[in-house]
């Protein structure tokens, strides 16, 4: 029968496929065979920490806040590149009106350190001021090739008005400790890139004569005056330095200078033993899950429960493997969304298989009860599957990362199980049941 | 299962004493909300030293800095969960190095720390999740039941969002005893819990539902009573109704049992809104519809 040698070659490849979408998903032996990819562990079962931080934009003008925002990321970045860290996550959301920066570091041991790096990220910026009348800055004298220093208080000069300017920490290279020509007091040479640069020269332009003000981590360092457009793209900061405090400012400049400042709001950290032991325990009760769900099905509908529990068996390989290639990162509240979608999983089959049963007991033949079964069934597990897809997918956009993972697992699985429970297993008793059962009852007959 | 209708007194009256006594303990009791929804700190750690209790834990941190609000627990592995407010990465190193003075190494298994902005935020955001939930919900239930002439339709929707209250109601009375007797917190995974079994609850009335409606059909013309067909509705649609529960029954009870401990109140919820949910299609929902079916016939009969 032609027909039936077609329906065998398809669960043939299906199995094949399902076997191969194993060995893809078990990485020990995954690995051998390539390195394509690897599962993505999240945090809390990797170990390591999730650092939020809300970037303070209130100084910037709203055009530049993409930009800052941007700037700001690749800093963190870049820091947090010098811990060694396998593969850090630095990204930002916008929630509530606020910007955050969300760090996440992988396997870090030592939290701590990493926080204490990350907030010893200076914020350097550069502002104009304005003069209140008829009062000039006292004792200034600049050139363009040495700024020499203010030691300022802001009690003395309450009048000044500063007007951020967009010129900022992301734009330095580089800084170096030099001493001043004349007075030998340690200083902070920064350099600029092209960018940053010409900001500065047209900065420096359009001031010539007034006081350019510097601020480091919010504080002025000083305010010297402009003599003439500094174009080479580097600049002196002479606050009033000790040797060793100008050594610390440059090396945190040569790290990277915050665009805009932030501050730590949220801090999740979970050893990579916790995430580890969390995993196993998960992993444990999804296969237990699985066997009693397998178990369940083949005691109560006996041959009809043999297919499920092999189609159950080929959704969670082929899922899995879904959840691979997309790539869906797991955390923990993703494997307990894969595994709520396992226990619905053979839902569809029990719908098929009581529409069937109640098909045979009106008198169809096995063959016709079967597609009967699933011809009438399919409205119902589609119609079934709708509210918890709605559910999902409102999860999904609404709420936070944990949400996210479990949101994202749950409607795959229902979406993948809908395949698995009507391709997979009619395709398995078209084959194996059905035909030859009618042959049998007509026999006997 | 052949008279389900003919018990609907007992059935209905247990729901209806479930769900007050839900809303009793939840108006009496409150719900805790946890670290993620207003802020706080959450930091489990372990100590090597033996035979050191909450009680120690507590006094050593209260005692060393002007926080009051410290609470300590032990947890099943041994190893102690410290409740505080939101504290800062300074506060977290000084409170770390009293316990390392007073109880030597210390382990930190697991530390969180949310600013009570951001739990703000997460709480209006599950509001919004809920808001949109049961929106979606409605309008699946206005399609799922478009077709439908007798009953009318929206009856048949009004008693779908009873059950999703009742379904719903009992797992949040339960965390409220919980939250009393265990100090168990409600944190943002209670709430998505809740709108699973809302997405269950609806799915499992719905099969109900829809077989009274295509017997209905069946027998239109014909003299069969509503209440025969509600009856014989509820016995065809019984074992699908309990089997598709029975399964997440299943991976549920692994998860909760040999899961990780952290899932075990979101995966209590869920499982406790599964067996309700189950309950409530076979045992209230349709009673409710026939109960309903049938004051509109009577008040149509006496006129």
């Amino acid at each position: 029968m032609a027909a039936r040698q077609k329906l065998a070659a398809v669960l043939v490849f299906l199995v094949i496929l399902s076997i191969g979408a194993a060995v893809f998903d078990y990485d020990p032996v995954w690995s051998k065979v390539s390195s394509f990819r690897n599962w993505t562990l999240g945090l809390d079962l990797a170990g390591g920490s999730l650092l939020t931080y809300n970037i303070d934009l209130s100084k910037v003008p709203a055009a530049d806040q993409a930009s800052v925002v941007a700037g700001l990321r690749d800093v963190i970045e870049k820091r947090v590149n010098l811990f060694g860290v396998s593969e850090p996550q630095v990204y930002t959301e916008q929630s509530a009106g606020v910007t955050r920066l969300v760090v996440e570091l992988a396997g870090v041991n030592d939290v701590t350190d990493a926080i204490k790096q990350i907030g010893e990220t200076p914020f350097l910026d550069f502002r104009t001021v304005v003069v209140p009348t008829s009062t000039s800055p006292s004792g200034v004298s600049v050139s363009s090739t040495g700024p020499v220093a203010l030691s300022f208080s802001s009690s003395s000069a309450p009048n000044y008005q500063f007007i951020p300017t967009d010129l900022n920490g992301r734009y330095v290279t580089g800084a170096q400790v030099t001493l001043n020509q004349y007075t030998q007091a340690p200083e902070v040479a920064i350099e600029f890139n092209s960018e940053g640069a010409k900001l500065f020269g047209d900065i420096t332009a359009a001031n010539v004569g007034k006081p350019l003000a510097i601020f480091l981590d919010n504080q002025l360092i000083e305010m010297p005056t402009v003599q003439q457009a500094i174009t080479g793209g580097n600049a002196v900061i002479s606050g009033s330095f000790t040797l060793a405090q100008a050594q610390t400012l440059a090396q945190r400049f040569n790290a990277g200078a915050l665009p805009a400042p932030i501050t730590l709001v949220n801090q999740q950290t979970v050893s990579a033993d916790f995430g580890a032991n969390a995993l196993n325990r998960a992993v444990f009760a999804g296969l237990l899950g699985t066997l009693a769900v397998m178990l369940f099905m083949i005691v109560y509908y006996r041959k009809f429960g043999i297919f499920a529990a092999v189609a159950l068996a080929m959704y969670v390989a082929l899922t899995l493997a879904v959840f691979k290639i997309v790539p869906v990162t797991m955390s923990l509240s993703g494997i307990a969304g894969f595994i709520l979608s396992i226990g619905m999983a053979v839902d569809a089959n029990v719908l098929v298989f009581e529409r069937t049963k109640e098909e045979l007991k009106r008198g169809l033949g096995h063959y016709a009860a079967v597609e009967e079964g699933f011809k009438r069934a399919w409205t119902s597990i589609r119609d079934s599957n709708i509210s918890t897809m709605i559910t999902a997918a409102v999860l999904y956009y609404g709420t936070s990362s944990f949400v996210q993972g479990f949101a994202l697992t749950l409607f795959i699985g229902v979406v993948v199980s809908m395949f698995s429970a009507i391709t997979i297993t009619r395709t398995m008793m078209r084959v194996f049941y059905g035909r030859a059962e009618d042959k049998k009852a007509a026999a006997g007959s | 299962m052949n008279n389900v209708l003919k018990y609907r007194k007992y059935f209905l009256t247990f729901s209806a004493v479930m769900v007050l006594a839900a809303w009793v303990c939840i108006a009496v009791f409150g719900l805790r909300p946890g670290i993620d929804l207003q802020g706080g700190t959450q930091w489990q750690v372990t100590l090597s030293k033996p035979g050191v209790t909450p009680a120690d834990i507590q006094t050593a941190l209260v005692n060393a800095g002007s926080i009051k609000d410290i609470q300590a627990s032990v947890e099943n592995d041994g190893s102690f969960l410290i409740k505080l407010p939101a504290i800062s990465e300074v506060e977290h190193q000084a409170y770390l190095s009293v316990l390392k003075n007073d109880f030597g190494a210390v382990g930190e298994e697991n530390f969180s720390s949310i600013g009570p902005a951001i739990g703000a935020e997460l709480a209006v955001k599950s509001e919004w999740a809920i808001f949109f939930v049961l929106v979606g919900i409605s309008i699946y239930i206005a399609y799922a039941f478009r077709k439908v002439s007798e009953p009318k339709a929206w009856k048949y929707g009004f008693v779908t969002l009873a059950t999703l209250v009742h379904d719903v109601s009992i797992p949040a009375g339960v965390l409220a005893v919980l939250g009393v007797l265990a100090g168990v917190q409600i944190d943002s995974n209670f709430i998505v819990a809740l709108l699973v079994v809302m997405g269950f609850s609806v799915h499992d009335t719905i099969v109900v539902f829809d077989r009274i409606r295509e017997n209905v059909l069946v027998h239109r013309g014909k003299r069969t009573s509503f209440y025969d067909i509600v009856n014989a509705s509820i016995k065809e649609t019984f074992a699908r109704s309990v089997n598709t529960s029975f399964t997440l029954f299943l991976v549920l009870l692994a998860l909760m049992f040999f899961g990780p401990s952290s899932l075990f109140y979101f995966v209590l919820t869920i499982l406790v809104g599964t067996i309700f949910g189950t309950y409530s299609s076979i045992f209230v929902a349709s009673p409710l519809l026939y109960l309903w079916q049938q004051r509109g016939e009577r008040k149509a009969a006496s006129k």
